[in-house]
């Protein structure tokens, strides 16, 4: 029995992407009809019961998320998809806006009506501007066939969808980055609160989900929410696209059940990520992101659920797997972490600016045999511990946490060229 | 106010405090006087949170929130200080120390810095990190300005100064990471761009990354040539607010002290720009009757402040001919000073050297300005503003507190009330007003306080009643109330006959040279500056004897032509 699941991915690679009539034939738009059936109220509470969490990185419940903003008065609300899918090592929103799109818009459609959105923007990463014309395409065919557009279905509903097309910053995939940069402005994020469902895009009420997030709509309507859950894991329902990329033989994009598979089945088994290439041996992975954690090989018999990964100190994040070999060194892959954060810090606040540079320059030195000393670990750790407590927004929040998770594993590797006396004093702090 | 605003109960390091919903845990703890260190936040702007050294413990959570932006909420239990947060915010400290340039000793605020004062604050005894940023030189923007932006803490006061309060818009946070900076677009010189040269940045700067031109040695050295014949003028405002960099609090006036300072420090003649005021309202004063009666432009607006003048010339040159023609009281001033001053003391015009003190920097800007010269020999030399007297005195060693009392010389140097209150928001209009009434209608007002145009509030009206017609006034401060304002303008929407613009909040008590401070400060500066205008025995322009005597041996009659050619002014669009 396949150890995979089809929900988002049902059709993928089958059905082609712009084909509205197959896309039927497979259950397509099912669901929008069934929505419209239903009461806005109604709809949430499937979702609700269904468990999804923000597929983002965030895991913020959407039921929670959407109840909220069904009762914040104001109009209209505007929905926005967040498909400025920046990580690296993620690839899962491309897959989407590639293999399903229709799916997507689908679950757009049905957030449209229970919010009564006139409008939808999606936010598409810089880099997957070839997508756009193609998506932009879709979206006017099945306006053609009455699913978007004017009087969805033949009802009082309409709703537009809009492209904003990003132009390479990782920071605005952050929600309130991302709403500044569709309105025009520098894409860095807004203090909060207030929140982006009470003062979101233009100042409206505003629903930001991710594109998997809006993909799993429709399947949590066909099957109800009570079925979507136990498919997945009794804490968060369903199914999660993981992207699998590294030194793993069958990198690639799968969709698994939640809380049914370990670490161990998404690397190693055949018909999965298929063992690490080049008969070599797994060092670690990295989970979820680059903000996300390290992974030790000790690890791989955890479950891969939200709460089975967090109880380990490891998380889902956005689905990425990133399987590393016995040959990397772990300080030089932290440094290109690092290196990732500095170059897509948005700058503005002092913890995340400043501290990844000199956290850069600790890295350096802790590779060079007696450059560092004990000093300059104290000192990484109290970065760390800045970063993380004191950051403006997430992006610095969460960007010192592969290398502390990996500290931990990989102590001895961290610790090898560490000399302590004073006469390295200068050496450090130079 | 008839909202009354609910109240939050909470804790803070264990104080019970009761504060109204909606203040910031900032605020709540410094009424409960726990002082949370901040660098980025200022009490006139709005919140920014990006320097984080304001981070506190809520509610025993890890993850901490930043005191400036966030708001109270019922039974919250906030720690401002522990170990950790502490070690957290020394960090934080110690990373914007890591790319900022340690020469507090030649620094322009050395002394009255808040990095500084944050370093002493947290006992910094060593540089942790470093960076090895090439410095930058320090950039004179026009004269005015210097930026030197090695210094910048990027804390971005200086952009939600000029963005919110002015709306000019001349900065911006500029590229990203550790690119990420605040600036001119695409690096030009702020000349280039709308900048006004109000001076809002350099005045919440919390360091030396914005300042004034300082040109105290330039003033040091032109006394110490016995060929200049050098005479100073002081501003309104300045009166109210130098004595802040002596110690005293906000407001004290110390006119006879600064007058003595003056004289010690070697000028030839100590005047008073207040007499020039008085002179501006015989002018403006007349000029807007003028304009009532022979149908001028309505509404004429004022121009005695430099900043509004090139905001006017930037964004709303289609309004130029509503600004009334004279030119500012220290321009005024250095016209006369080098015409009738020198003919009646018999010097070269070329030997005057004419120095101003401004509570301002745009006045330094107006002095080089080309209608404000004759045959290329500048009206006024020189401008300090009231941070560069202060300095200039205690290079000098002139402890101003402990000197005599003196009086501003003749024949420039007498003041009337009306003079003064040209330093606060409303005062222009107010003095014009307790002329031009008398003026028209040949009585005495009933009351010269126009309580109603008087204050920090930034938007404000009132109107007076003169034979046949109530005549309409506004008086609005800052430059973002007076873009809303020209904007109604602009669309037909106003229905007023008199508008005075001041750049400044508060008018010019709140300039942008005036000693650093929020405005609390200034609030108590408008006291003072009332005070003043009611401790003279002469509070209306035309009652100034001086005045009087350079119209009867000099200038004829208000408008006259030869008060046209010295004391009146036009205006062309910028950038065009």
């Amino acid at each position: 029995m396949s150890k995979l699941i089809n929900l988002i991915s049902m059709g993928a690679g089958e059905v082609a992407p712009e084909d509205i009539k197959a896309y039927q034939q497979i259950g397509g738009f099912e669901a929008l009809k069934k929505a419209m059936s239903m009461s806005p109220a109604q709809i949430v509470e499937e979702v609700k019961a269904a468990k999804l969490l923000g597929r983002g990185g965030a895991a913020f419940p959407l039921g929670i998320k959407w109840e909220h903003l069904l009762h914040i008065e104001g109009e209209p609300k505007y929905i926005v998809c967040n498909a400025d899918e920046g990580e690296p090592g993620t690839f899962k929103d491309r897959f989407v806006l590639r293999q399903v799109p229709l799916r997507l818009f689908e679950g757009i459609a049905i957030a449209g009506y229970v919010f009564n959105s006139p409008k939808a923007y999606i936010y598409l990463r810089g880099e997957y501007r070839d997508l756009k014309e193609k998506l932009l395409s879709i979206i006017d065919k099945a306006k053609s066939a009455g699913f978007l557009g004017k009087n969805i279905l033949g009802s009082n509903y309409s709703l537009e969808i809009e492209i904003i097309s990003g132009a390479g910053a990782y920071i605005c995939g952050e929600n309130s980055a991302l709403l500044n940069s569709t309105e025009g402005k520098v894409g860095r994020p807004r203090i909060k609160p207030p929140h982006l469902a009470e003062v979101g895009l233009f100042q409206m009420p505003t629903l930001v989900n991710n594109v998997e997030s809006l993909a799993a709509i429709p399947e949590i309507l066909l099957l109800g929410g009570q079925r979507y859950l136990e498919l997945g894991h009794p804490d968060s329902g369903g199914s999660k696209l993981i992207s699998l990329a590294g030194h793993c033989l069958q990198r690639g994009i799968y969709e698994i059940p939640l809380g049914r598979l370990t670490l161990r089945d998404i690397i190693f088994d055949p018909e999965l990520g298929g063992g690490i290439a080049d008969g070599k041996k797994l060092k670690f992975f990295h989970l979820g992101g680059q903000s996300g954690a390290i992974g030790h090989p000790d690890q791989l018999d955890t479950v891969y659920s939200y709460t089975d990964l967090r109880a380990a100190g490891l998380s889902v994040g956005s689905g990425a797997v990133v399987v590393m070999d016995e040959s990397v060194s772990i300080l030089e892959y932290l440094k290109a972490v690092n290196e990732f954060f500095i170059h897509e810090s948005c700058g503005k606040c002092v913890p995340c600016r400043e501290g990844n540079r000199q956290i850069h320059k600790i890295l350096d030195r802790l590779l060079i045999p007696g450059a560092a000393t004990r000093t300059d670990l104290a000192t990484l750790r109290r970065l760390i511990d800045t970063m993380t407590a004191a950051s403006f927004c997430g992006l610095g929040q969460t960007a010192a946490v592969a290398i502390s998770t990996a500290w931990k594993h990989f102590k001895s590797e961290f610790e090898a060229n560490v000399v302590d006396g004073p006469e390295h004093y200068k050496l450090a702090v130079g | 106010m008839s909202t009354q605003k609910e109240l939050v109960n909470l804790t803070i390091d264990g104080i019970a405090v009761t504060v109204p919903a909606g203040t910031t845990i900032l605020e709540a703890a410094r009424r409960a006087n726990v002082n949370i260190p901040t660098l980025c936040d200022h009490p006139d702007l709005g919140r920014r949170a990006v320097c984080r050294l304001c981070v506190v413990e809520c509610n025993g959570g890890r993850k901490l929130k930043a005191a400036c932006a966030n708001e109270v909420w019922e039974g919250a239990n906030v720690v401002t200080d522990n170990p950790r947060i502490r070690q957290i915010r020394r960090t934080i400290l110690e990373l914007i120390l890591a790319d900022h340039p340690k020469d507090c000793l030649s620094c322009v605020r050395n002394g009255s810095c808040e990095l500084q004062a944050l370093a002493e604050r947290f006992g910094i005894r060593k540089h942790v990190f470093k960076v090895g940023i090439p410095a930058q030189e320090p950039l004179l923007h026009s004269g005015t300005l210097v930026r030197q932006m090695s210094k910048c803490v990027k804390c971005g006061r200086c952009i939600a100064a000029c963005r919110e309060v002015q709306q000019v818009h001349a900065i911006n946070s500029v590229s990203r990471s550790l690119s990420y900076a605040l600036g001119t677009p695409y690096n030009t010189m702020l000349g280039d761009g709308t900048c006004t040269f109000c001076g809002r940045c350099a005045s919440v700067c919390p360091v030396g990354a914005i300042y004034e031109n300082d040109q105290v040695n330039d003033i040091f050295d032109i006394l110490a040539d016995p060929e200049n014949h050098v005479v100073v003028q002081t501003a309104p405002a300045v009166r109210v607010a130098l004595g802040e960099a002596f110690g005293l609090p906000a407001g004290s006036i110390s006119t006879g002290k600064m007058v003595a300072a003056l004289k010690r420090l070697g000028f030839s003649k100590v005047f008073d720009t207040d007499f020039a005021a008085d002179l501006t309202i015989m002018e403006e004063g007349h000029e807007f009757l003028d304009r009532l009666k022979n149908d001028g432009k309505l509404p004429m607006i004022t121009s005695c402040c430099p900043g509004w003048i090139n905001f006017a010339e930037t964004f709303f040159p289609d309004l130029l001919d509503h600004l009334s023609s004279c030119k500012s009281p220290q321009q005024m001033f250095g016209a006369v000073a080098k015409t009738y001053y020198a003919e009646k003391l018999g010097i070269a015009r070329e030997k005057i050297r004419v120095v101003s003190i401004m509570p301002c920097t745009a006045k330094k800007f107006e002095r080089a300005r080309p209608e404000m010269k004759e045959n290329n020999d500048p009206d006024v030399d020189f401008v300090l503003t009231t941070r560069e007297l202060a300095r200039m005195l205690k290079a000098a060693g002139i402890e101003m507190n402990n000197l005599p009392e003196a009086e501003f010389d003749r024949i420039m140097g007498e003041s009337t009330g009306a003079g003064v209150i040209f330093g606060a928001s409303g005062g222009v209009m107010e003095a014009a007003l307790r002329t031009v009434y008398e003026v028209v209608t040949g009585a005495e007002l009933p009351s010269l306080d126009f309580e109603d145009l008087r204050g920090y509030h930034g938007v404000k009206y009132s109107k007076v009643e003169l034979p046949g017609r109530t005549v309409k006034l506004a008086v609005v401060n800052s430059l973002g109330n007076a873009r809303a304002l020209m904007q109604d303008l602009r669309a037909g929407k106003t229905d007023v006959d008199f508008i005075e613009v001041m750049a400044c909040p508060g008018g010019c008590v709140g300039g942008a040279g005036q000693p650093y401070g929020s405005s609390a400060k200034v609030k108590e500066r408008i006291k003072g500056i009332y005070i003043e205008d009611k401790n003279l025995p002469l509070r209306k322009s035309h009652q100034n004897s001086e005045v009087q005597t350079l119209y009867r041996e000099f200038l004829g009659e208000p408008l006259s032509e030869r008060a046209h050619h010295l004391l009146h002014t036009h205006y062309h669009p910028r950038h065009k």
